[in-house]
């Protein structure tokens, strides 16, 4: 199995532990083996262990260390928000945090919603097995 | 980030006397976990290149150096010399950072793992920020690639906070990235 997501200049990465959790960043430049330096355009430019990133598979087109002005450009030339939320990764984190802000009421929202889904599949389902046995 | 070594500038003198009224006045950079550390490590220093003593002199001023550009990825050289268990020796060590405090403490750790030299056995001679072309090691040129691109080989995955680490786990991890 060849690797397909790489350490490079340009790397969007998701930052899963820390102070930053949840952030995506992209990789400026590389300290070293352990260490590279990370820039978001809503946080001052930093080095962050590779321990603390997951890759993406999005990268973007930038020169070493571009300053935050090309950054934030070069993220809305590709479209790298978009581009998340529509991945399957991205969605299941959308998700995620929307399911952990709930309050009572939206879970019971919920629930209705639930059991109205399950009720149509259901007749449905019913609707098959009556046709199969006819 | 924290650094563990600050960077203090310390400037002292000796006290004036009636032979000599304006006493030299002596300043040095140095490294030191905090401000009362480095005042008694300038006298150390001090003591072996002058004849004067904490007793018989005056410290002036101590200020923190901070790092100018934290934000940029430089080459430090760092020129030491460390007493080891049969003698003194002097080192040339290359580190990566974007610090200069950051490489500091990288060359604390690295002697103390890699030579078993604590900490009050070092002295820095002194510190440079070396340009890309002239750095002598390897493992610091291995980086200066503008296209640098390597694959994580080994992603242990972690819980997002201490907090939810466990001891036992269900299944084996899944090392692949």
């Amino acid at each position: 199995m060849p690797f397909k997501r790489y350490v490079e200049i340009g790397r969007i990465a998701l930052v899963n532990y820390g102070k930053d959790y949840g952030k995506l960043v992209v990789i400026v430049d590389v300290i070293d083996q352990n260490r590279a330096l990370v820039d978001a355009p809503d946080m001052v430019r930093g080095q962050i262990n590779f321990k603390r990133l997951t890759l993406t598979d999005i990268k973007i087109d930038i020169k070493r260390v571009p300053n935050k002005k090309t950054l934030v450009a070069a993220l809305e030339a590709a479209d790298v928000k978009n581009k998340w939320e529509s991945s399957s990764w991205g969605r299941k984190l959308i998700v995620q945090k929307k399911r952990a802000s709930l309050n009572d009421f939206d879970r019971f929202k919920i629930m209705l919603a639930k059991i109205k889904k399950a009720g149509v599949v259901r007749q449905e389902l019913a609707k098959l097995k009556k046709e199969t046995t006819a | 980030m924290s650094y563990k070594f600050h960077q203090f500038q310390v400037v002292g003198r000796a006290l004036p006397t009636e032979s000599d009224e304006q006493p030299k006045i002596y300043r040095m950079k140095l490294w030191a976990t905090n401000e009362v550390r480095a005042k008694s490590k300038f006298w150390y220093y001090l003591r072996k290149l002058k004849k004067v003593k904490k007793s018989n002199g005056q410290m002036l001023a101590i200020n923190e150096i901070f790092e100018k550009n934290p934000t940029t990825i430089k080459n430090y050289g760092i020129w030491l010399r460390y007493q080891s268990r049969t003698g003194y020796h002097n080192m040339y060590k290359e580190y990566r950072d974007t610090t200069l405090n950051g490489s500091i403490e990288q060359m604390y750790t690295e002697m103390a793992s890699r030579h078993r030299v604590r900490h009050h056995c070092i002295q820095v001679i002194k510190t440079a920020t070396i340009p890309a072309k002239l750095c002598k090691r390897e493992s610091t040129k291995q980086f200066h690639n503008s296209k640098i691109k390597f694959p994580l080989v080994f992603k242990k995955v972690r819980p997002p906070t201490r907090k939810l680490k466990t001891t036992y786990k269900a299944s084996r991890p899944n090392l692949f990235v």
